[in-house]
């Protein structure tokens, strides 16, 4: 391939998916607290646009007009540093997400290894943030984030072998490639070969909750117990982007969960049938704006999970659950092999 | 695991819980003392609030006392109404009409069950559910609305007089609190699925917390706190005022002493204000709301009186002293949650600091009554 | 073992059920008040500040000066004076001033007052930064009202 279009290609990419993070960070703002409100029978914001539409943009302006006031005593260039962290892997992540067979910035052998890799670059920058802030409720939520992080990747990351194992590859498009043909191939089912099927899907929806830190799991800005966890003495775009950076990393855990287990953009039907059996980025769109519709709903349901239980849930159910499913689903794949 | 022994030669620090903190409600502060996540020692501070409603009571008159009592406990003040007009009928030997003493139960009650439904709101909120909080300000909206009707106030009311009410009620009202009683029936079983049986809410509730029967004597723990640990007292009951021995209903006692049993005993409670609510509604009588002979100036005799209503949160008690003026000459006032709070530095020893404002939300502290 | 398989089953039921509660709420409709654009009338006996009652025929207040209202007030906030005036029996009102900010709606004044002159108003959209502006002068308030 030629070289100049390759760099083109590349740049209207990046810039595409950028804006399409920032978009989707911005109306999911718009679509938690319309949802919150609907769910507890507000009417949510209304006054600026139609329907509110553009309150996002407004708080945008808000926030950016706002001072960014660095406390005295804080260490200076990470308490910057931290949210510019948890916003730059969550771009970098999208340029892997294939939306469908077409859209997709750059195919990588090992795209899932690296979606996992910059994940966590997450963590460590709300452990920067909370660290640096030179506020004791900052410094609890920061190690509590870390210890939370580090039990929920376990299970994640045995549920994602699993899935390899399946399909014999870590690359994303190839993963999908492997569930087309309708609902029953896809690696939700057991058909797939995917021993625990439903059970996996939700230890791994779970894991991406506790991941992005999303309620019942948001023990780290856990706002009756910590204020506001580590981001208290965030303001401005510095307490934004923390902000931003959380829904982009919702958007990618729903797009990897897509991707994982339901097809992504395949069809649930078989492809015979016209129209609705064709698989196209519509399908991913649905798919993944349903599972974030779940986490948001979620989050307006459940009180918050303590430390213990959390890390009790995770070592003594989701754990035990992925170990076995990983064993089995390795001799349902030889037997179907 | 709240037990744990705490390690002695890691690092422990100070963490100023408020006077500025969302799960405080109100200016309460904590002096805590933490080792990682875990309460070493915690002080709760008061003072915040303080405005000297005793000295109050000391240099005004009886009447111009009443408007003091909806300031104390604002999310059940009429409880607070009630126990002091009941005293100082009491002084002056003021007969109050029947009619009165209805309306003055089922206003009451409404009160409590609003007071209660905030709480649930409030406490679920303390663990980080926020949608429970507003289906119940949805419920409590329609009491208030109710008792603006009657009182003319929404939260700080200053209803009773000494002698009956400041007005009579209407029908409307009372087939409003029928209505009412129907529409929490329904919704009482919407909260238990939602938040009751909700298996986060267990496992964050369920054995955090344990206050023993012995505790509460000890600090004089009254209320809901006490009758979570197992121990069935209310003043209703045992201290009978008002028309409350004519009317049928039982005291939820539960006796695990854990945060959950805090929760269930207020839960059940609302139930049982419904009943309350119901039966008074049926036996009001026609008749006057306010005593034939009300002296303009009460001027008790001479003495050391005393007497206590179940509020919402617990014993509301008032003792008086009258050197026979037309004030008191000394005023105490004993507010429940002075000593439910004083419970909490030793109870919350060695818990996480989780577990440790769950209990303390269960503990339904309302600040400005603490620091009268 | 068997209990390790209820307590999660059991768990996830009540789960499951929590959130088909709030996505059935999700679909009602909202029962919130858009204060702005609409607001509720308040009840007849809603306390707003206090305020002399016009009689519709004489067209003034029925106040007798007698400073019941003044006197019974637990946080002083009403200053009224009387003047006897010539020709006319008893005393005649000249001055009602009402301090809302220290006003705890008690209701004393009212039911102090025997000739019933006094009564709750049904204000309640009050706002100022200035605390002088809620000095009342009622006679003059009572001028103005139609
Ligand atoms: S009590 Fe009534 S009549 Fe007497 S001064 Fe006050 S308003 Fe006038
Ligand atoms: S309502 Fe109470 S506080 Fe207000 S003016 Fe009348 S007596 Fe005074």
């Amino acid at each position: 391939m030629d070289l100049g279009i390759n760099v083109f290609e590349m740049v209207i990419y990046l810039v595409g998916f950028i804006a399409f993070a920032a978009a989707n960070a911005a109306y999911l703002v718009w679509v938690e607290r319309k949802g919150a409100a609907h769910i507890q029978r507000r009417t949510g914001p209304k006054e600026v646009g139609p329907y509110g539409l553009l309150q996002p943009l407004a708080d945008g302006a808000k926030l950016m007009s706002k001072q960014f006031i660095i406390p005295a005593g804080v260490d200076r260039p990470l308490f910057i540093l931290a949210p510019i962290l948890t916003m730059v892997p969550a771009i970098m992540i999208f340029v892997t997400i294939p939306f469908s067979e077409t859209i997709l910035a750059r195919d990588f052998n090992i795209g899932l290894l690296m979606i996992l890799a910059f994940a966590s670059v997450n963590v460590l920058a709300l452990l920067m943030g909370g660290w640096a802030s030179r506020n004791k409720y900052a410094v609890i939520s920061a190690a509590r984030v870390v210890s939370q992080n580090i039990a929920y990747e376990i299970p994640m990351l045995i549920i994602v072998i699993t899935i390899v194992l399946i399909s014999g590859s870590m690359n994303l498009t190839e993963i999908v490639a492997g569930q087309a043909g309708g609902i029953l191939h896809w690696n939700l089912l057991p058909t797939n070969g995917n021993f625990l099927g439903p059970i996996t899907f939700i230890i791994f929806f779970i894991c991406s909750l506790a991941e992005t830190n999303r309620a019942p799991f948001d023990l780290g800005e856990a706002e009756s117990e910590l204020i506001a966890g580590f981001h208290t003495e965030y303001s401005s775009m510095g307490f934004g982007l923390f902000f931003m950076g959380e829904y982009a990393n919702i958007v990618i855990a729903a797009a990897l969960t897509t991707i994982l287990f339901l097809g992504g953009w395949y069809s649930p039907l078989p492809e015979s049938i016209p129209y609705a059996g064709a698989s196209s980025v519509v399908w991913f769109l649905v798919k993944m704006y349903l599972l974030i519709w779940l986490v948001v709903l979620i989050r307006w349901t459940y009180p918050r999970v303590t430390l213990w239980s959390l890390l009790n849930l995770s070592w003594k159910i989701l754990i035990p659950f992925s170990l076995f499913n990983l064993l089995a689903s390795a001799g349902l794949v030889k037997l179907l092999g | 695991m709240s037990s744990q022994p705490l390690s002695q030669n890691q690092e422990r620090f100070e963490l100023n819980l408020g006077p500025q903190h969302p799960a405080t409600h109100g200016v309460l502060r904590v002096k805590l003392l933490m080792d990682g996540e875990y309460i070493v020692d915690a002080e709760p501070v008061l003072g915040y609030i303080h405005r000297m409603h005793e000295l109050m009571g000391e240099n005004r008159s009886w009447a111009q006392y009443l408007p003091n009592m909806g300031r104390l406990d604002y999310l059940s003040a009429l409880s607070y109404n009630l126990g002091y007009v009941e005293l100082v009928e009491k002084m002056a030997g003021i007969e109050v009409p029947e009619r009165a003493e209805y309306i003055r139960v089922i206003t009451t009650e409404m009160n409590r069950i609003s007071s209660h439904l905030l709480w649930f709101g409030a406490f679920v909120l303390d663990l980080g559910g926020f949608t429970p909080l507003l289906y119940a300000f949805d419920d409590r909206e329609q009491i208030l609305d109710l008792l603006e009707a009657v009182t003319g106030s929404r939260l700080t009311y200053c209803y009773y007089l000494f002698g009956g009410c400041y007005n009579d009620v209407e029908d409307d009202f009372l087939s409003g609190c029928l209505a009412f009683v129907k529409r929490l029936r329904t919704r009482l079983p919407m909260y238990h699925n939602l938040v009751t049986k909700n298996v986060i809410l267990r496992q964050r509730l369920e054995g955090v917390g344990p206050v023993s029967a012995e505790m509460c004597r000890k600090y004089g723990a009254t209320g809901p706190v006490l009758r979570g640990s197992g121990i069935n007292y209310d003043l209703r009951k045992n201290e009978p005022y008002s028309i409350y021995p004519e009317l049928d209903f039982d005291v939820p006692v539960y006796p695990e002493g854990d945060s959950m049993a805090r929760f269930m005993v207020r839960m059940d409670e609302m139930e049982q204000c419904l009943r309350i609510i119901e039966q008074a509604i049926a036996k009001i009588p026609e008749g006057p709301v306010m005593a034939e002979k009300v002296p303009k100036m009460i001027k008790p005799a001479a003495g050391d009186y005393y007497h206590a209503v179940e509020a919402a949160r617990g014993t509301f008690a008032i003792r008086a002293v009258s050197d026979g003026a037309n004030q008191a000459y000394r005023m105490k006032l004993r507010s429940p949650t002075f000593s439910n709070l004083s419970l909490f530095q030793e109870a919350s020893r060695g818990m996480l600091l989780a577990d440790g404002l769950a209990f303390m939300g269960s503990l339904d502290l309302v600040i400005p009554e603490i620091d009268r | 073992m068997a209990g390790y398989f209820t307590n999660i089953l059991g768990g996830a039921k009540s789960l499951v059920v929590g959130l088909s509660i709030t996505q059935r709420q999700f679909f009602k409709k909202p029962i919130t008040l858009q204060y702005p654009w609409e607001s509720l009338e308040m009840t007849p006996r809603y306390r707003g500040h206090i305020q002399l009652i016009k009689n519709a025929e004489s067209g003034t207040h029925q106040c007798i000066s007698c400073g019941m209202c003044e006197k019974s007030c637990p946080s002083d906030c009403i200053t009224i004076k009387g003047e006897k005036q010539e020709g006319v029996k008893g005393k005649v009102l000249v001055k009602y001033e009402l301090d809302f900010t220290k006003c705890s709606l008690c209701g004393q004044c009212i039911a102090n007052c025997k000739p019933g002159a006094i009564e709750f108003s049904r204000e309640y959209n009050l706002a100022s930064t200035r605390k002088e502006d809620f000095h009342y002068d009622l006679l003059k308030r009572l001028k103005e009202q139609k």
